[in-house]
């Protein structure tokens, strides 16, 4: 028994860890902008989902105009993100103008998602399964950094999306507790009226941060389709979404939090996979459980509890 | 004399109308959303170039074409009134429940334990069977009431947690403990007993007595929200839970209630559908009934008997949509599409108000820059 579990701790476990965590860093890093700002987005989920269908939708058209099958997957990529972003401009406008519940407008949204890309795979291609199999992005070594032993093959030799990622954590980080603007941002997530009083434009601050994480979301979806598969299959993001809103949580709202939460995540998630596949007869269920147990008890507080944006899920009026 | 009498009249007219003009009002938000929804999902239609009036004719059709439709039509909305009306009763309390997803399944395991394993003679074991349902359901919404009330945790988040936590649980029991022992590998549990199954009310159709115990709960709801005092203390808790308190009413108490007893009503929802429909638990069996139930508590504007209208139109949409997708070639999944769109209009009213305003101030503009354009030609 233990040198089954010894045997699956290879590097092949790591690598399949750090893919399983990019769609959970990348939406939840999206998660993170929009409730910073003030606004819940329990959206993220059929966002993601929207970037993964027009991913290979893009993918797909952009190689039937006969562009190569390096191209045609980054057209893919940029109509996840343009995607994302009208879906997650729907969320703004309905809870930021019209002063929505931002959870009964995040419902509509994943409702919507489904329905979309449903109606859509059953007109473009006639099925309500999978879509056909397009170009994708495959994974692509750095040089030299691929090369150093055991950490190459786990970080360094991966799909360009995950290097994508890589960068977003920091940047995330850089953006809100570093800049003037992630300090505006932050203030009319924790404070609005009084940002408002400043002269800071809550609306617009707010606006950005729902937009982005269309954009990280939708780059979510993206690599789920096109980065780790080379097809859409009907809701494919199966929960996904949630889990990354259970990383922003568990992260408290913070990029690096929610970087180690995901992948804590993609380990639980990636360790399941390779102890059925090593027959190790314990219940996988328990293991996919563990993100969601572990952020109630966070919540609950009995792990350094977390503790919201203040004006989170409150329509500004002014 | 005759002076006096007129004013009375009126006043009695007056009461008259202020009782009615808000109830008829407060169908115009609804129902004004749902035409506009399929308004907009008509535009989905015309886009894939099928004629949305004989998509909606099959639609129609299939949901109310034939008894055998109407009856499914009505085991449809069964399970929508029991979810529909849990999400509406928490929010009495200012709970968000987002977990009649997870209460409901795991009602209908339980259920479906009492229903395979115990043996009880006919219309007890009926009883026993759904009394669990609503037990289990209701310790699982009560848990996230119970962390709101002692730990202050958001519902919203600790329900979505609990869904999937209830997912794995039952994915854990019916491919383990519960499997039914077969020589195929189905992820089911085996079948209740006889002793333990509603009955069907309206063959060919698979309706069952279920639907007259989902009218009960929706007439118990009303009556324990409206005529009691637990009900008052609930809802003071959701309209002003610091008045409530000053008032000596427990807000943190009535959260807990309500999340239980909304827990309890989702439960029972699974026991009814696996007594009435399905008579044992088969892995993912449940389109999500908990999540339509949102979108059913909001149009029926947090109401029993709006509730119950409101599950019958989900009903009638999905039951419909394969008839639309056979004989219109229109895909099922518009009426995805539709009940988003339906929940986008109720959750925010203004944007019906708002398009008629924007429109004609676009027309407004257009017609003074056409006038503008007329000046300028006639200048030239």
């Amino acid at each position: 028994m233990l040198s089954t579990l010894l045997s699956i701790l290879t590097v092949a476990l790591f690598a399949a860890t750090v893919r399983a965590a990019t769609p959970l860093i990348l939406a939840a890093l999206g998660g993170i902008f929009s409730e910073r700002t003030g606004v819940v987005n329990i959206a993220l989920e059929g966002i993601m989902l929207t970037g993964a269908f027009f991913a290979v939708l893009g993918s797909y058209t952009a190689s039937n105009m006969g562009l190569g099958p390096t191209i045609s997957p980054w057209i893919g990529v940029l109509a996840a993100v343009v995607f994302g972003v009208i879906l997650s401009a729907i969320h703004a406008v309905v809870s930021i103008r019209f002063k929505a519940d931002q959870i009964v407008s995040g419902v509509a949204i994943n409702i919507l998602a489904l329905g979309l890309t449903g109606f859509l795979l059953q007109f473009i291609f006639n099925t309500s399964g999978n879509s056909p199999s397009v170009p994708n992005l495959p994974a692509v070594a750095i040089p030299i950094l691929s090369s150093i032993p055991i950490i190459g093959e786990v970080f360094f030799n991966q799909p360009p999306l995950v290097y994508v990622a890589y960068i977003a954590i920091p940047l995330t980080s850089f953006v809100l507790f570093r800049t003037p603007l992630g300090l505006r941002m932050r203030s009319v997530g924790e404070h609005p009226k009084a940002a408002d009083t400043v002269g800071v434009n809550v609306f617009k601050l707010r606006y950005l941060g729902v937009l982005l994480s269309g954009v990280l979301a939708g780059l979510a979806g993206a690599y789920l389709s096109i980065g780790q598969l080379n097809i859409f299959s009907e809701n494919m993001t199966n929960g996904r979404g949630y889990i990354a809103l259970a990383a922003v949580i568990f992260g408290k709202w913070n990029p690096w939090g929610a970087l180690g939460a995901c992948l804590l995540f993609g380990f639980a998630d990636a360790i399941q996979i390779s102890l059925q596949n090593a027959g190790v007869n314990i219940p996988s269920e328990f293991l996919l459980m563990l993100p969601y147990v572990l952020t109630l008890i966070a919540l609950a507080g009995f792990i350094g509890r977390s503790v919201a944006p203040a004006a989170v899920g409150e329509p500004y009026e002014k | 004399m005759a002076e006096s009498k007129e004013p009375m009249a009126q006043n009695k007219r007056q009461r008259v109308l202020n009782a009615v003009v808000p109830r008829v009002r407060g169908l115009f938000l609804p129902v004004g959303a749902i035409l506009m929804a399929f308004l907009v999902g008509a535009i989905f239609i015309l886009a894939i170039g099928e004629n949305p009036f004989v998509a909606y004719a099959a639609l129609l059709k299939g949901a109310f074409g034939d008894p055998y439709s109407i009856g499914e039509t009505l085991e449809a909305t069964t399970p929508l009134i029991f979810t529909g009306l849990a999400v509406a009763f928490a929010f009495r309390a200012k709970m968000f429940n987002i977990g009649a997803e997870g209460q409901f399944l795991i009602g209908a395991l339980a259920a479906t334990w009492v229903g395979v394993n115990l043996h009880l003679p006919g219309p007890i074991h009926i009883a026993v069977t759904l009394l669990t349902g609503f037990i289990a359901g209701g310790l699982w919404g009560g848990f996230a009431g119970f962390l709101k009330a002692v730990r202050g945790v958001n519902e919203v988040i600790s329900t979505i947690m609990l869904n999937f936590i209830a997912l794995f649980f039952i994915d854990f029991m019916v491919t383990g403990p519960m499997k039914e022992e077969s020589a195929l590998n189905i992820p089911q549990t085996a079948q209740i007993l006889e002793t333990a199954r509603l009955m069907k009310i309206m063959p060919p159709s698979r309706l069952s007595a279920g639907i007259l115990i989902a009218l009960l709960a929706a007439f118990v709801v009303w009556w324990l929200l409206w005529k009691t005092t637990t009900g008052y203390a609930i809802r003071a808790t959701g309209l002003n839970p610091f008045a409530a308190e000053y008032g000596g009413i427990k807000p943190n108490f009535n959260m807990f209630l309500s999340m239980l007893i909304s827990g309890g009503l989702a439960g029972l929802g699974g026991a009814v559908i696996i007594s009435g429909l399905f008579l044992r638990f088969q892995q993912g069996f449940a389109p999500g009934y908990g999540f339509t139930a949102i979108a059913v508590a909001l149009v029926g504007a947090n109401n029993p008997p709006g509730v119950v209208l409101a599950a019958l139109l989900f009903a009638a949409l999905s039951t419909g949509a394969r008839g639309m997708q056979n004989v219109a070639g229109v895909p099922q999944d518009t009426v995805l599409i539709i009940q988003a769109l339906v929940i986008f209009f109720v959750a925010a009213p203004q944007i019906v108000q708002w398009l008629p305003d924007w429109w004609a101030k676009r027309k407004a503009a257009a017609q003074a820059a056409a006038e503008g354009a007329q000046l300028e030609g006639g200048q030239a």
